[in-house]
């Protein structure tokens, strides 16, 4: 058992899109409206099922489609603490990242299975499964973490905008 | 052209160099760029940003950069789209936004067609479509709400500098075949990520015998590629539209913005195509890369055409649709829908006999928003073949998880609305 293996895995294919993580008929509605729907064009039980702290594991392509953010958003709405896919869209990985997100970009991620349980460490940026497999992950630029560290951007602008209100 | 000593540059290259204030950039590098505009719709923008600017306490940095489009929910049908739309109208008069188009088009087509795009310019839009001005010489991506409150309040965006992947077409498109087959064949070939997020350059001479609109097309989907931008050399037909548009000849300049000669291979791969073996192109559910060329399909039927969108509504597109429809019917029990993709084309369509043809030949006037296209304006039936003009046939895209919709260039989806099945419109063009 490797240690602090705590993250469930929930598994999904290739190519999901934005469309299945936010259907556009509830975006209409805010977060709250459109997180009991994520998912469930793929796996109808997922956002009533997953848990705080549990993470997605995916194919390639992950995040494809819209800039609707609410994409990530839904998933942040559901406690999901980090997506691993082999690859992912570009617009979708910034906004993730701004929402406080955290994206790990790993090759063999198909190789985790639903429901195993998983370490993430982020000083090495890899993936350890409770069977003691390790995988690998891209390294993330520094203020990508850290925007994910602080919560996301909108905490980043804050602690900013209060810097610059602070008399020298 | 290229100062000594610099190394050939790509387009893409030089436009972020400019934007961050650099003489020049390498590929691979991070850089924060000034942004010369934003671009938001009701949707994306202000119910969104409304809230979070004041949680902050922030201030727009520079409204005079900014443009907000009502399109995605206009006209209103229902309380929710009421109550967002309201959200719109009030923070535009409450910040007296100075560039705000409601309910006259959709955003990608109104931005060009009132001026705001120009060569050289570093530009973003709250919609995944926004590479749509990249035809214009304009480095232009979309990028979600939480980052344009970032752009809101600083101006600034970070921007990692892309590999080129420049798509060199030669030879000249076959009547009856468009950009749209063009870019659905580019997609189909290198998928829905294949443009792995960096900068796709269109050009070689079937590229520059294109219109603007046609260009437009290959821009806005450089988005199904997965390229964060779709870049095009501007030129004269650049020029003679935007003039058109009301810019003023002395803010378009040409001159730089093109990628040099020599640049190397591993900073601007070339694939190359030829336009004149190009047949009309179909993408079959649920992906836009599932694309074939429409003499693969056989006999499938369709109960719905749809054109539409700023993918394929746009005044080329209508005109595309009408030379196909002109003196005939559409199949009998088949729906044809048409939602122009802004007041001017539907106007400019209406005064050159386009738009007669095509509502004496059946077609439903729809207004001229997204609508049906982003599943906002739910008016697909389910479980019905639907052919469409837009971008994306993803599973339940257009609000139905039962239709099936293939995507295809308006001369496709006209044929196929006069046969009530897939088909080629080389056949009723002949």
């Amino acid at each position: 058992m490797s240690a602090g293996a705590t993250h469930k895995v929930w598994r999904f294919g290739a190519d999901i899109d934005t469309d299945q993580l936010a259907p556009g008929a509830y975006m209409k509605l805010a977060i709250e409206g459109i997180a009991p729907h994520c998912l469930e064009a793929v796996r109808p039980e997922f956002a009533a099922s997953v848990k705080p702290g549990d993470v997605i594991a995916a194919g390639p392509s992950f995040g494809i489609g819209s800039s609707r953010e609410q994409a990530a958003g839904a998933l942040v709405n559901l406690g999901v603490r980090a997506v691993i896919a082999p690859s992912f869209s570009g617009l979708f990985f910034r906004n993730a990242f701004n929402l406080g997100l955290l994206l790990l970009t790993c090759p063999d991620a198909e190789q985790l299975s639903d429901g195993e349980r998983i370490a993430l460490d982020l000083q090495q940026l890899q993936v350890r499964t409770a069977d003691g497999r390790v995988l690998a992950c891209e390294p993330i630029p520094g203020f990508l973490l850290d925007m994910v560290q602080a919560g996301g951007l909108v905490n980043q602008l804050r602690q900013r905008l209060q810097a610059a209100a602070r008399p020298a | 052209m290229s100062p000594p000593n610099r190394p050939p540059q790509t387009l893409a290259q030089k436009l972020i160099a400019r934007a961050c204030g650099q003489a020049q950039v390498a590929v691979g590098d991070i850089v924060s760029c000034q942004v010369d505009l934003a671009m938001f719709h009701d949707s994306s923008g202000p119910r969104r940003l409304k809230p979070m600017l004041e949680d902050l306490g922030a201030q727009i940095w520079n409204k005079d950069r900014v443009v907000l489009v009502m399109d995605h929910y206009v006209p209103e049908q229902d309380d929710d789209s009421r109550r967002i739309v309201r959200i719109a109208r009030d923070w535009a008069a409450e910040q007296r936004l100075p560039h705000v188009y409601d309910s006259i088009g959709i955003c990608h087509v109104v931005l060009p067609q009132k001026g705001h795009i120009r060569p050289g310019m570093f530009c973003v839009g709250g919609d995944s479509h926004s590479p749509t001005g990249g035809a214009f010489g304009a480095y232009m991506f979309g990028i979600g709400s939480t980052e344009m409150l970032g752009v809101m309040v600083t101006g600034e965006l970070w921007v990692r500098v892309p590999q080129t992947i420049r798509m060199w077409w030669d030879g000249r498109l076959p009547a009856g075949v468009t950009a749209k087959d063009m870019v659905l064949h580019m997609i189909g070939r290198f998928g829905m990520n294949g443009g792995d997020y960096q900068a796709v350059e269109f050009c070689g001479p079937a590229v520059q015998a294109l219109s603007m609109q046609e260009r437009m097309t290959l821009s806005n989907m450089s988005a199904e590629m997965g390229a964060q931008t779709g870049l095009i050399a501007p030129d004269t037909t650049t020029r003679d539209w935007l003039l058109l548009a009301g810019v003023p000849d002395e803010a378009i300049d040409l001159d730089a913005w093109y990628t040099d000669e020599g640049v190397d291979e591993t900073r601007a791969r070339t694939f190359r195509f030829d336009a004149a073996a190009l047949a009309p192109q179909v993408a079959a559910p649920h992906s836009p890369a599932n694309t074939r060329p429409v003499g693969d399909f056989g006999d499938v039927a369709v109960q719905v055409a749809y054109i539409g969108a700023c993918t394929g509504a746009k005044l080329d597109d209508l005109r595309a649709a009408a030379q196909v429809l002109r003196g005939h019917r559409v199949a009998p029990g088949l729906r044809l829908m048409v939602a122009p993709a802004s007041l001017q084309d539907q106007q400019a369509a209406q005064d050159e006999g386009v738009l007669g043809a095509l509502l004496d030949a059946g077609a439903e006037l729809l207004p001229t928003a997204c609508g049906a296209c982003s599943g906002y304006g739910g008016t697909i039936p389910d479980g019905a073949n639907v052919i469409a003009t837009t971008a994306r046939n993803f599973k339940g895209r257009m609000g139905s998880a039962t239709a099936q919709v293939y995507l295809a260039s308006p001369y496709t989806v006209a044929a196929s609305a006069l046969s009530g099945r897939i088909a080629d419109p080389r056949e009723v063009l002949a």
